[in-house]
């Protein structure tokens, strides 16, 4: 087998008394595509937050291509190849979309050691992920004037011009409508297909099913099913703690 | 335009200014245009943190107070030598007494930089807001260390005597005004070199989402630690000249709330998304105030300033820059507000 | 030389004093700020206002000022209404609050003080009232009546308060503001509407802690400014939004200043107080008493 591209060891966090994460330990293999899914409150938010160094975790550790995560901010985690997008998108309201998409292209990917990006580089890296995700003809508006589903797409495209090596999808089709949600699944497997490790969270059990190899289930801080997705969700214990409330 | 030339064409146009002034002008006119250029600088640095990043400091005038105390407590030092130090070392100290005003510009500087970065040390990892009390508390603490400082004249003051004349330029009002002039321009060049650079970006990111910034890669503790200290720097550099320009300097003139609301008016009124903004509002609302001042009184011209900040930041948001972007969108297509750098490379 | 024991005690006390006054000066802040997440700057400068109102009315009409300031409660609930409706419509709906609305504040705290130094000039003001020069003596401890009436109303309005936000319909919904927008909808109430209200009493606390001010001390226009650190470095102490806290917050930060220029003179009490702000921010954002 393969090394694990990040590997998860009894992490945990709490909120004063409120345990949010209660040892997880979890293995992510390279070019894996991970579906994460747990009701509202089982961590699965804290989870990312604590992989991309947003909060720090009380306990265990995570590596991340064997490297130790602890104790690194945000910015490094997305310099060493992890990237994000947010539940709800964050756009930066005052850049346009192609600056948007500059902003990793400038911070991240021109740090790495062995890139040399030149201005020409720069644009046509950036449009061409605005082609990935079909924004291009969106490119010098504000996000205001974007839709939702061009909003999420914007940031998932953002997260992407990071060039990580794993990508975490936070919900990154809450509030879509099912044609969207295929549009971005299938944008999702595209930048699988380039080489990105995904972790998905989702709640839209069709779209984590089309999408994922293999499932994780969260409820209450703790990993209660891993594995198949077909056979995740048949789990009875799968069954009475998330789908048959 | 690149950079350098930006930064010879605006010199060029201020030095026009000052020949001119000298042509034409009387003694009033340096003094005047001083205060103006010392509002430009003022401005421009409280936008490089306030306007550029977002973080709103009330406490400007601490900066500037840096400055003018630096001055003063390194003009104070050959007299504080020869009566305290030995002779082989009041020696040396005498050197201090012919430093030209430029050193202590720079260090004064140094000095309200190092404050900032302090301030941004402390507080930056908390909400913007916090960020904005503590610099108020920051203007009062070093307010008090001031006042109690007794060397550098305590809640007395100081005087520091400015010489008549200078060498080459001859009237020392015009010396002043043309350090002061020469800052400006630095101050601007600086901030439209900020915005069209990676740096620019970064701010940006800072200003809309810090989160997201972090998750795109931007390192934004350090850049907002960069950006408290370059503002500061600047309005410690603005102060620095101040005690020879008045001649007397007390704690509540230097640490004056004129200063304060001034810093955070100018911006707002002129438009906070680019350099234009603050040199816009501390030439219109720096000159109001000049002529409010002689003809109706100071508390008037303060006055004017409060309300144009409340009623700017109430009607028009984006500042005169911003209502005129939006005059000329209504008759163009719509503009990107912030400078595309793929235009051009610094 | 003894440790002064007595000079301690007085100083002590004093600071316990000056602290319930503090609470009064800070609760509007504690609510606006610490419940409404609005950051009123300006609050000091309707202390101020407070004050002057006080003086003129008790200056030429005779009244106390502590009546005055009671009397007038209505103008600042609306005056506070009508500054959160102009809030709300520029900054808050356009959520630009961050900003621009701060610069609001800072205009209007800047207006306020010049419009008062334009009206009534930099000398200071001061009001007389029976109780202003007399002072209990306990054995070797001294309780001047200025100090602890406007200690004792102080209480009064902190307690009155605290009732009202955790007692009433209107004030539960002002607490459920700041934590939970839909369980207000859940109250059918408009969430708007709370707020208004709470800035207007936010506001209203403004005109007594300012008569309180002024038979404390006398007022100039630009005192404000000594409370505007003063009454967050308070807010902060006491962890955001709550009363009590606002009480053990200004109750600290009186002794810590009453002892600093009882020990180390007066010059020094802004920086100590202003300090521990600093330092609170720095290191324990959520205040001593915080989550």
């Amino acid at each position: 087998m393969t090394a694990p591209l990040l590997r998860i060891e009894n992490l945990g966090k709490r909120f004063g008394g409120f345990i949010a994460l209660d040892g997880i330990n979890l293995d992510v293999a390279p070019g894996e595509r991970l579906g994460l899914i747990g009701p509202n409150g089982s961590g699965k938010s804290t989870l990312v937050n604590c992989l991309c160094g947003t909060l720090t975790n009380e306990t265990g550790s995570v590596h991340f291509e064997g490297r130790p995560m602890n104790g690194l901010l945000a910015h490094q985690r997305t310099h060493l190849g992890m990237a994000r997008s947010f539940q709800l998108p964050r756009p930066f309201h005052t850049l346009t979309v192609a600056q948007n998409i500059r902003v990793p292209l400038l911070y991240t990917v021109k740090t790495r050691p062995d890139v040399t990006l030149t201005e020409e580089g720069l644009d046509e890296r950036c449009h061409e992920m605005l082609r990935l995700v079909s924004l291009e003809h969106k490119a010098r508006k504000m996000p205001r004037d974007l839709t939702q589903v061009e909003m999420r797409k914007l940031e998932l495209a953002r997260a992407m011009a990071a060039e990580p090596k794993l990508l975490i999808a936070d919900e990154a089709m809450a509030g879509l409508s099912s044609s969207e949600v295929k549009d971005i699944v299938a944008l999702l497997i595209r930048m699988n297909e380039r080489g990105v490790t995904i972790i998905l969270i989702e709640h839209i059990m069709a779209a984590v099913m089309s999408f994922s190899q293999r499932l994780v289930v969260l409820v209450s801080g703790k990993k209660i099913g891993d594995g198949d997705p077909n056979e995740v969700i048949r789990d009875p214990e799968v069954e009475r703690a998330y789908l048959g409330q | 335009m690149r950079t350098p030339v930006f930064f010879l064409v605006s010199l060029a146009v201020g030095l026009a200014l000052f020949f001119i002034a000298r042509q034409y002008g009387n003694d009033y006119i340096f003094f005047a245009g001083y205060t103006v250029l010392q509002f430009i600088v003022l401005a421009t640095a409280w936008n490089i943190l306030g306007g550029y990043c977002g973080y709103v400091n009330f406490g400007s005038a601490a900066f500037f107070a840096m400055g003018a105390y630096t001055t003063v407590a390194l003009t104070k030092f050959p007299n504080f030598a020869n009566r305290y130090l030995p002779e082989s070392i009041a020696w040396l100290a005498q050197g201090i007494t012919y430093m030209p005003i430029p050193v202590f510009m720079l260090l004064g500087g140094l000095i309200a930089g190092l404050v900032g970065l302090g301030t941004g040390y402390l507080t930056l990892r908390l909400r913007g807001v916090f960020f904005a009390i503590a610099t108020l508390a920051l203007a009062v603490v070093l307010q008090t260390l001031i006042v109690n400082w007794d060397y550098v004249g305590g809640s007395r003051g100081a005087y520091v005597i400015r010489p008549a004349t200078v060498p080459l330029i001859g009237n020392y009002v015009e010396y002043l005004f043309l350090l002061m002039m020469v800052l400006s321009v630095i101050a601007l060049t600086v901030a439209r070199g900020i915005e069209r650079s990676q740096l620019g970006y970064g701010f940006a990111t800072i200003r809309d989402d810090e989160l997201a910034a972090e998750a795109s890669g931007v390192p934004t503790l350090r850049l907002k630690l960069v950006a408290t200290t370059l503002s500061g720097a600047f309005m410690g550099m603005a102060g620095a000249p101040f005690p020879y320009y008045i001649g007397f300097l007390e704690p509540s003139s230097a640490f004056g709330l004129a200063y304060a609301v001034n810093s955070i008016a100018m911006p707002m009124i002129g438009g906070t998304t680019s350099w234009v903004g603050p040199l816009l509002g501390a030439v219109l609302l720096g000159s109001l105030q000049q002529y409010a001042t002689v003809t109706i009184s100071s508390a008037v011209s303060l006055l004017v300033v409060g309300l144009l900040l409340v009623g700017f930041v109430i009607i028009a948001p984006n500042g005169i820059v911003g209502l005129f972007q939006k005059f000329v969108r209504h008759k163009e297509e719509p503009e990107i507000p912030l400078h595309d750098p793929a235009e051009e490379t610094p | 030389m003894d440790f002064p024991v007595e000079l301690l005690i007085n100083a002590l006390i004093a600071g316990i004093l000056l602290g319930g006054f503090y609470a009064a000066v800070t609760v509007g802040v504690s609510i606006s700020f610490g419940i409404l997440d609005i950051v009123n700057i300006a609050h000091p400068a309707f202390i101020i206002l407070g004050s002057y109102i006080a003086y003129i009315a008790s200056s030429r009409l005779g009244l106390d000022p502590i009546l005055v300031s009671i009397l007038a409660l209505p103008a600042f609930y609306y005056l506070g209404a009508a500054i959160y409706q102009v809030y709300y419509v520029s900054f808050e709906k356009r959520g630009q609050e961050a900003l621009r609305g701060l610069a609001f504040f800072f205009g209007l705290l800047f207006v306020t003080e010049v419009v008062l130094i334009l009206v009534f000039g930099v000398d200071y003001r001061y009001v007389s009232a029976p109780y202003i020069d007399e002072t209990i003596r306990i054995g070797m401890f001294d309780l001047p009546l200025r100090m602890l009436i406007p200690f004792i109303i102080s209480m009064l309005l902190l307690g009155g308060l605290q009732l009202y936000l955790t007692r009433t319909y209107t004030g539960r919904a002002i607490m459920a503001v700041a934590q939970d927008q839909f369980a207000l909808q859940l109250m059918a109430a408009d969430p708007i509407r709370i707020k208004r209200i709470a800035f207007g009493i936010s506001i209203a606390t403004a005109s007594i802690a300012g008569a309180l001010l002024i038979v404390i001390q006398p007022v100039e226009p630009s005192v404000g400014r000594e409370y505007i650190g003063r009454v967050f470095a308070i807010c902060v102490l006491g962890g955001l939004g709550s009363l009590p806290g606002t009480v053990i917050g200004a109750l600290l930060l009186g002794i810590m200043e009453s002892l600093t220029s009882t020990f180390y003179g007066p010059s020094w009490a802004p920086a100590v107080a202003f300090g521990f702000l600093l330092l609170t921010l720095a290191f324990r954002p959520a205040g001593i008493m915080g989550r």
